[in-house]
C-alpha cells in the first residue's frame, strides 16, 4: 500500500486545531519533528528509556516515541512549544534556567514536560514526589539536582 | 516499521474474531495480525520488525476493560487494560495488595505507567537482547543457538536455565504469583476459561518459543485476586542498578498467612528475573510454614531459596542479591 494518501489526523496542538496527514504507523514524534517543525520534543532513544520526548496529552505525561498519531485524533496535544506564552518563558522553564537545570539542553523538554505533569497534579510537591515524576528521564549533564532545584522553585518552595 | 492497517473493534469477541480472519489470512498470504493494549512493547517489537502484522487491533476501543471492581465476597478483579498508573495507585489495591502496588510502582517509569496495561505487562516479551536483536537468531526464535548461555548473561536466570536462560519480564508477576492471581481469558466464540497465572506461563522445557498459554484468537480480561485471609502480611523489594527506574536485576514477592497464635500458616515466597517464569521458592515457603517467623525463620528461608540455582558465567552475583531481597522482603512483611 505505499501510494495510499496518509490519513488526516485532527488534534489540538497547543491550544490550536491542528490538521496533519499519518500514516497508521506513524509515531507521534514523527509528526511533531518532522511533519510539524516542532523540534521541541527530542527523539533520544526511540524505545522508552529516556523521556527526551515527553509530551502532555489530555494532561497526563506520555512518551512521543511510543505513540501512534492516530492515536492522538481528538485529543489535547501540548509540547515545550506551548509553554513559552507570548515568547515569555513560564515559571518552570525560567527556574530551570536560573537555576542552571539545563547543560546541553537535550534532556530539557522531556524534563519540563514531566515537570508540568507533575505540578499541575501537586503544585507543591515534596523532593520525593519531584524524583519520582522524572524517574523516566534522563540527563548527561547536570546530575539531577539542579533539576530537582528547578522545579522546587518553580513551585514556590525554592 | 512495516506499514500496518489499525482496526478498533467494540466487543472483546469482535477483537479475537479480528486477529482470528487475519490469522486465516496468515494462512494464505503469510501475514499476521496483534492485539494492542498499552503499544509499549508492541511498538517497540514492531520498530525491531521482530513482528510484521498487517493488521494491528486496537484493544483500547473496547469499554470496560480497565475496571477495577470488588465482589461482595470482598474479591477483587483487575480489568486487563486497567493502566499500570490506575492499578498502584487504586485503594481496593493499595489496601489489600500493597506488595502489587509496590511492585506496579517500581515498574518502568511514570510516563510508560500511565500508558502500559496489566495485561501487556503480563504477556510482554522477554528483553533478552539476543532475542531483541534481529541479528541473532536464537532458540525462542526458532534458531539452533542459545546466545545468552556462554554469552553476556548478567541480567539472565539463575534457574532453569539450561535450554533458554530468559527471565521473566513482568515485575508485576512476581507479586500476582505470590498473590495466586488468577487469569480469565476470552476466545472469539464466546467461551471463557480462568486458571491460576501461575499455570499461565509457560517455560522452556514445555515450550521454547511462547512465554503464555494465551491461545490464537484469545484475549487476557481481568486478573482476579481473592480477597486476603486475616493476618496476611505482604511485601515486594526490589533491586536495580540504579536508583531511578531501571529494570530489576531481582526482585521479590512475600506474602504470609499469620495465624492468631502468631505462626505462619501459609507463605508465598516469589522471585522475579531469577527464571524464565516467575520463580515460587518453594523451599523458601517450607522454611516459613509452621514457624514464628522471624529473623532466624528469614534467613533460613532466603538460604533456601537459592537451593538449586545454576548461575552462567555472569550473574553468580544474584544469588547474593536474592538472598538478601528475600531475607529482608520477609521482615518487610511481618514489620
Ligand atoms: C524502558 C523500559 C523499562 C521497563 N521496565 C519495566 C520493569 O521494570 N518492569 C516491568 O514489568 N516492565 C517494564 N517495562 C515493560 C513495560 O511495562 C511493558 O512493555 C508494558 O507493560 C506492556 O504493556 P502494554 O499495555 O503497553 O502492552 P502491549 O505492548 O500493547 O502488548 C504486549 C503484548 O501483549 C499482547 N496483549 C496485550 N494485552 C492483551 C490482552 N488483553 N489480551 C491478549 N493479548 C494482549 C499484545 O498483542 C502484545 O503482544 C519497561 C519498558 C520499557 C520501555
Ligand atoms: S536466553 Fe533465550 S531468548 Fe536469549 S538468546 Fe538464549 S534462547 Fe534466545
Ligand atoms: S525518545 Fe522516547 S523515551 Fe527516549
Ligand atoms: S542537560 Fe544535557 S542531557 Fe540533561
Amino acid at each position: 500500500m505505499p501510494n495510499e494518501p496518509e490519513p488526516i489526523r485532527h488534534f489540538r496542538l497547543n491550544g490550536r486545531n491542528c490538521a496533519v496527514p499519518a500514516a497508521d504507523h506513524t509515531l507521534l514524534v514523527e509528526t511533531l519533528r518532522e511533519t510539524l517543525g516542532h523540534v521541541g520534543t527530542k527523539q533520544g532513544c526511540d524505545g522508552g528509556e529516556c523521556g527526551a520526548c515527553t509530551v502532555l496529552i489530555d494532561g497526563v505525561a506520555r512518551l512521543a516515541c511510543l505513540t501512534r498519531t492516530g492515536e492522538c485524533e481528538g485529543h489535547e496535544i501540548e509540547t515545550i512549544e506551548g509553554l513559552a506564552a507570548g515568547g515569555r518563558m513560564s515559571r518552570l522553564q525560567r527556574a530551570f534556567h536560573e537555576r542552571l537545570g539545563t547543560q546541553c539542553g537535550y534532556c530539557t523538554p522531556g524534563m519540563i514536560m514531566a515537570a508540568e505533569s507533575l505540578l499541575r497534579r501537586d503544585p507543591h510537591p515534596t523532593e520525593t514526589a519531584i524524583r519520582e515524576a522524572l524517574s523516566g528521564n534522563l540527563c548527561r549533564c547536570t546530575g539531577y539536582v539542579k533539576i530537582v532545584e528547578a522545579v522546587l522553585e518553580a513551585a514556590g518552595a525554592g | 516499521m512495516n506499514r500496518f492497517a489499525y482496526a478498533s473493534p467494540a466487543t472483546v469477541t469482535e477483537a479475537a474474531a479480528a486477529t482470528g480472519l487475519v490469522a486465516e489470512a496468515m494462512v494464505t498470504f503469510d501475514e499476521s495480525a496483534v492485539l494492542k493494549a498499552g503499544g509499549i512493547d508492541l511498538l517497540d517489537l514492531l520498530k525491531l520488525e521482530l513482528l510484521t502484522p498487517s493488521v494491528v487491533v486496537n484493544l483500547r476501543a473496547i469499554k470496560g476493560l480497565d475496571a477495577i471492581t470488588q465482589d461482595a465476597a470482598g474479591n477483587v478483579a483487575i480489568g486487563a487494560m486497567a493502566t499500570l498508573s490506575q492499578v498502584a495507585e487504586h485503594p481496593l489495591v493499595r489496601g489489600s495488595y500493597p506488595a502489587l502496588a509496590t511492585a506496579i510502582a517500581g515498574a518502568a517509569g511514570p510516563q510508560l505507567r500511565n500508558v502500559a496495561t496489566l495485561g501487556g505487562n503480563l504477556l510482554q516479551r522477554p528483553h533478552c537482547w539476543y532475542l531483541r536483536s534481529p541479528a541473532h537468531h536464537c532458540l525462542r526464535k526458532g534458531g539452533g543457538h542459545c546466545f545468552a548461555i556462554h554469552g553476556e548473561n548478567q541480567y539472565h536466570a539463575i534457574f532453569d536455565n539450561h535450554a533458554c536462560a530468559i527471565v521473566h519480564p513482568s515485575t508485576a508477576a512476581t507479586a500476582l504469583v505470590a498473590l495466586n492471581a488468577e487469569v480469565e481469558l476470552h476466545d472469539a466464540e464466546g467461551a471463557t476459561r480462568r486458571l491460576p497465572l501461575e499455570d499461565f506461563f509457560v517455560g522452556p522445557d514445555d515450550d521454547i518459543q511462547r512465554e503464555n498459554a494465551l491461545r490464537p484468537r484469545e484475549v487476557l480480561t481481568a486478573i482476579h485476586l481473592r480477597k486476603p485471609a486475616s493476618g496476611t502480611r505482604m511485601a515486594h523489594l526490589r533491586q536495580g542498578e540504579k536508583a531511578g527506574f531501571d529494570w530489576p536485576l531481582a526482585d521479590v514477592a512475600v506474602v504470609l498467612a499469620i495465624g492468631p497464635d502468631g505462626v505462619c500458616r501459609e507463605a508465598s515466597v516469589v522471585l522475579g528475573a531469577a527464571a524464565p517464569v516467575p520463580h515460587r521458592a518453594r523451599a523458601a515457603e517450607q522454611a516459613l510454614q509452621g514457624r514464628h517467623p522471624g529473623e532466624a525463620a528469614a534467613g533460613d528461608a532466603a538460604r533456601a531459596a537459592l537451593r538449586g540455582a545454576t548461575p552462567l558465567s555472569l550473574n553468580a552475583y544474584k544469588l547474593a542479591l536474592f538472598e538478601t531481597l528475600v531475607r529482608r522482603a520477609i521482615l518487610a512483611a511481618l514489620a
